[in-house]
């Protein structure tokens, strides 16, 4: 028998008929693509862990500047405030966190694209943003990476991960969907409600459009991946909480594929419509192509 | 339908904050040095088309000049490159010009000049995802990826030239995973560009080199 599954549905069908939690059915799916050995994947798996946990730490203790000098140091402004949020100090720190690694990124620092690197923030972040709180071990945040990379591959199969293809929703909103259902898998929950949980999250930002600031990963992109990390505990609260998401994750993603073909290229990650668009935006571009041009 | 992977998914672990920008960046000079085969001297570095546009605020300037240095892409010493050039005593400079030289919205002329004076032209596209191509070297006409490792050789277009080349590696229980060969002109500088599926030592490369009255060159590039 084969665990390529391709769909959400075929994924449910294959944890329900064999009795497998979701990441367990995720690992035999890559045993079967790829040469590699279960020790191997979740020992890679850990190393992406390993660089995700530092860019968190990086972007909170230091405080870099962006390489473009327009964004860095918000994550620590939000984290140091935790306590007094209206979201409160476990969320806020989460959303600091996921915050703190797209600053590290756009200060060239090292991340894992996850599933990009406009998005990088959101899964670590969140994940290990509240692992302490929840006493997740590394263990089942590997385990709760593999479950998210489940959500992640039905996307980016039938519809798609790319901002220039498919809007800002393609890029946070997966990144969101993923996380969301990472984080009922990690509660115990079952996997339809991990992908009730995923479905929920993208359904919250469809339409959401790509228009960075200067065609650079950092205005709005950091606030997108606060909101991102936000929507993804949102999503997983509701579908643990029992609230259904009307719409199965598959017709979902369905719909995140025609709505990224109906937005016109200017929302699509060229800066030129959005808030790229913008008066300050056009005198942030004129002021950065000016210094470039210097250098 | 397209199947994806796990790691295509989460992954890859990189420089930001852009995949084509910064990471393709370099990926395409890191490739650029191990063609040069040694220390750089002088470095001139042109970006094109989109790399020009926004390539100072994605560090797309920095991501070049680390490659020609040496530095891995995956190194966190990619932001201070212009410092380290600098300490190392490497001559660069940076160009910009809004119109690219082939069919890729990124891409880059790498210009380097060795320490024994000996110099490569790289020219290459980032085309999404990190995802490089190099497209000329040397001002022959090639398609590369850098996905396999790889043997450069540099000959005159006489016959039986490639039949010494691929004849020494057959000795030695390589396989070829593919092969192209490129040429000037008849009877002209040619190139082969042989990716194997194991890496070819050093040893190996040194009797490639000397196989053939036609061979004037021979560089291994490792898999990246």
């Amino acid at each position: 028998m084969s665990y390529v599954f391709n769909t959400g549905e075929a994924l449910l069908a294959l944890c329900e008929n064999e009795q497998l939690p979701l990441h367990e059915v995720m690992l035999r799916r890559e045993l079967e693509l790829t040469d590699s050995s279960r020790a191997a994947l979740r020992e890679e798996m850990h190393k992406n862990l390993t660089v995700m946990r530092a860019s968190i730490e990086e972007g909170l203790q230091a405080e870099y500047r962006s390489v473009s000098g327009l964004s860095g140091g918000d994550a620590q402004k939000l984290f140091s405030r935790a306590s007094g949020t209206f979201m409160g100090a476990d969320a806020a720190r989460a959303v600091a966190a996921a915050m703190a690694v797209v600053e590290v990124n756009a200060s060239m620092g090292k991340i894992v694209a996850a599933p990009t690197a406009g998005a990088s923030g959101i899964l670590p972040g969140t994940l290990l943003g509240l692992a302490e709180v929840r006493g997740w071990k590394d263990g089942s945040l590997i385990d709760a990476l593999f479950a998210a990379a489940a959500v992640g591959v039905i996307i980016a199969a039938n519809a798609t991960l790319a901002g220039s293809e498919g809007g800002c929703q393609a890029e946070t909103g997966s990144a969101a969907a993923m996380t969301a259902a990472a984080l009922a898998h990690l509660s115990g929950a079952k996997p339809a409600v991990c992908l009730n949980a995923a479905a929920i999250a993208l359904q919250n930002v469809l339409g959401l459009v790509c228009d960075p600031v200067a065609g650079l990963v950092e205005c709005p992109c950091i606030k997108r991946n606060a909101l991102g990390a936000a929507n993804a505990m949102l999503s997983a609260d509701l579908a643990l909480s029992g609230v259904g998401s009307i719409i199965p994750f598959d017709e979902t993603v369905d719909a995140l594929r025609t709505v990224g073909r109906l937005l016109p290229s200017d929302l699509r990650e060229t800066a030129r419509g959005g808030l790229a668009a913008t008066k300050t935006a056009k005198e942030i571009t004129k002021r950065l192509g000016l210094s470039a041009q210097a250098e | 339908m397209q199947v994806f992977k796990t790691f295509d998914i989460i992954g890859p672990r990189m420089i930001g904050p852009s995949s084509s920008h910064t990471a393709g960046a370099a990926r395409l000079a890191h490739l650029a040095w191990h063609i040069a085969g040694e220390d750089v001297k002088k470095a001139r570095l042109t970006l094109y088309g989109s790399f020009a546009e926004t390539g100072a605020g994605h560090g797309t300037d920095k991501a070049l000049l680390a490659g020609v240095l040496g530095i891995e892409p995956e190194d966190t010493r990619l932001r201070f490159a212009l410092l380290l050039a600098k300490e190392a005593g490497v001559e660069y400079e940076f160009l910009f010009e809004a119109d690219a030289p082939g069919p890729y919205a990124c891409m880059a002329r790498i210009h380097i000049e060795g320490h024994t004076g000996q110099i490569t032209d790289v020219l290459g596209a980032s085309i999404g995802g990190g995802n490089i191509r190099i497209t000329n070297i040397n001002g022959l006409e090639v398609e590369y990826t850098g996905e396999y490792p790889t043997v450069l050789v540099q000959h005159l277009d006489m016959r039986g030239a490639i039949s010494a080349v691929t004849g020494v590696l057959f000795a030695a229980g390589i396989n070829v995973a593919g092969m192209r060969v490129f040429r000037q002109a008849k009877g002209q500088i040619a190139c082969m560009m042989i990716e194997t599926d194991t890496a070819v030592s050093d040893a190996l490369c040194k009797q490639v080199r000397t196989c053939s009255d036609a061979v004037l060159d021979v560089r291994t590039i490792d898999k990246h």
